[in-house]
């Protein structure tokens, strides 16, 4: 069989059909539109089944603390009267370490009971550990591709550390150079074995985090005798936030909402640095939860590894706010040295966004960080920071405004320096819009589009009609 | 010679520079896409040398034989002064809160 580049890319269709047994044509409605909400009934599971599949897979049920020393401190620094309760959801303590698991404990169940022998993910961040934990518990083969090194065969020590940990847990890993070619590699190998494609966006992965947010909900109506006001979530291919958020609305349907919860996204800025370039790949401390992915996976879902990808975030996200570096960091220094928890850093910047959030906000105001990760070599500030030194990044200590990625860290003086930024989401369901075009340029949209468009950008059908006609204006069509 | 049977870990290129994807920055283009992969060794061999692996899955690779026994050696990095810095900060902070 020709394993060449294109030959393997123009299989394609046929690879990923056998790979995920989902015959994505069911839910087509027209080129553009399908429909979402059936493929991920088409799931077939309750969230109370998804519990005990889950709890029989060492997933979930994790513990939701009060941080009282940093709600503390954000109110010595927030205007008189302000500063919001953080609470924090230890998503460390899933099996493989991150919330991750809860994403890869519903895939690998539904391979082992479709008679896959063995599954395949390709992932930067924590997936491939939950992937490798889920199917040595379930005896299924497993295999990670991984992007682990620029040219030099260098790679930044968290990314080596998840290297390490997929191996632990018995999976085979092809580590790569940087390059969008993983892909390449990953479709090669899912056709050389015939395994399960355990890719992120599938809806089993988003439906295996709509139990964390509906043990969010559970667990502070517990507490607090109400919903929270806010749950910061990383951003990053938008399971994250699209997940989380479904368990919350599923929860308040079944229980009736009692106040508004507000979804905000939070990525780590990595603006200015290329994801596919050889030179940039060092030069930044964060392989996942960053803009890298945030900012182009909301403006264009479907340019996942599924035909339709389930992670759909515009469609809950209520604010988006990005973080730099240091403040993360910070946050998690922070975290270790007031509440006496070690965590990894990457899990921690919705927590750098919360705690700056909650200065602008009442004090009886709920803010729930609904996401840690497990630290340990490579994944620790320490170990991320001297490596950016050694590639010539300045380690700084100063306002965040200061920070340039690729040239320096800024580690704030204290939490009064952070500064979110607020993106702009107009713009992001605007560039959405943009690329919709650009991918059918010949496209004629009917009123299923923009009904189909209205959900997936939480819109409304004129405020759709509006600024595609003004997109079309301008390329004068 | 390494023995047959050895966790090895071989290189292979899988695209050289000219067969790239187009749409990758200049820096990215010029270099080959390479693969790591660790394993069993399958035949005794040499550094160096071609060889087949056979990895935790059973799959066979076969690629330059670049380590012998290789593990992983990340580790907490070097002492950062701003990290210790940062942690006495905040605990005097909350001390001074707590009085």
């Amino acid at each position: 069989m020709d394993k060449s580049y294109n030959a393997v890319m123009g299989r394609k269709n046929e690879i990923m059909k056998k790979a995920l047994g989902i015959d994505y044509t069911k839910y087509k409605i027209t080129d553009i539109a399908f429909d979402y909400e059936m493929m991920m009934d088409d799931v077939g599971y309750s969230i109370k089944e998804i519990f005990d599949i889950q709890s029989s897979s060492k997933v979930g049920n994790t513990p939701l603390y009060f941080l009282p020393n940093i709600t503390k401190l954000v109110r010595k620094y927030a205007p008189k009267g302000k500063g919001a309760k953080i609470y924090l959801k230890d998503e460390a303590a899933n099996a493989s370490g991150s919330f991750k698991a809860r994403r890869a404990s519903l895939s690998i169940y539904e391979a082992k009971k479709r008679g896959y022998k063995g599954v395949i993910a390709s992932t930067s961040g924590n997936y491939g550990a939950a992937v490798a934990s889920q199917a040595a518990m379930r005896g299924l083969k497993c295999i990670i591709v991984q992007e682990v090194f620029d040219s030099r065969f260098v790679g930044q020590p968290e990314i080596i550390e998840k290297a390490r940990a997929c191996e632990a847990l018995g999976a085979e890993v092809i580590m790569s150079s940087v390059g969008p070619e993983l892909f390449y590699s990953f479709l090669s190998a899912l056709e050389d074995t015939g395994y399960f494609n355990a890719s992120l966006y599938t809806p089993f992965s988003i439906a295996g985090i709509e139990t964390l947010g509906w043990e969010v909900m559970h667990q502070i109506r517990a507490i607090e005798g109400r919903d929270p006001d806010y749950i910061m979530i990383t951003h990053a291919g938008g399971g994250n936030l699209t997940g989380t958020a479904r368990g919350v609305l599923k929860y308040k349907m079944e229980n009736k909402p009692l106040n508004y919860t507000e979804f905000v996204g939070c990525s780590v800025d990595l603006s200015g640095l290329h994801m596919a370039s050889d030179i940039d790949f060092n030069k930044k401390s964060f392989t996942t939860g960053h803009t890298g992915f945030g900012i182009p996976f909301a403006e264009w879902p479907d340019r996942a590894d599924t035909p339709r990808n389930a992670a759909r975030s515009l469609r809950y996200m209520d604010r988006y706010l990005t973080v730099t570096q240091g403040e993360v960091f910070y946050a998690t220094e922070l975290l270790a040295a007031s509440e006496g928890i070690e965590r990894g850093p990457a899990g921690n910047t919705s927590l750098a966004g919360a705690i700056n959030l909650a200065m602008t906000l009442d004090q009886d105001a709920i803010i729930v960080v609904q996401e840690t990760e497990y630290t340990g070599a490579g994944k620790h500030p320490q170990a991320q920071l001297s490596f950016a030194r050694q590639n010539g990044i300045e380690i700084l200590r100063g306002h965040p405004e200061k920070s340039i990625n690729g040239k320096n860290i800024v580690l704030p003086y204290n939490i009064g320096d952070f500064q979110y930024k607020e993106q702009d989401l107009a713009k992001l369901k605007i560039s959405y819009l943009e690329n919709l075009i650009s991918n059918y340029p010949n496209i004629k949209l009917q009123d299923e589009d923009i009904e189909f468009l209205s959900n997936d950008l939480n819109e409304d059908p004129k405020w759709i009609r509006d600024n595609l006609f003004s997109i079309l204006s301008k390329k004068g069509k | 010679m390494i023995e047959k049977g050895t966790w090895v870990k071989i290189e292979k290129v899988l695209l050289k520079p000219e067969e790239r994807t187009a749409k990758i920055p200049p820096e990215t283009k010029k270099v080959p896409y390479v693969i790591h992969v660790c394993g069993f060794l399958k035949e005794k061999a040499n550094i160096g040398d071609e060889a087949t692996i056979i990895s935790k899955v059973g799959r066979e690779h076969t690629g330059k034989l670049i380590e012998s026994e290789p593990s992983f050696k990340h580790n907490f990095g070097d002492f950062v002064q701003e990290l210790v810095d940062i942690g006495c900060e905040v605990r005097k902070e909350l001390e001074q809160l707590n009085e």
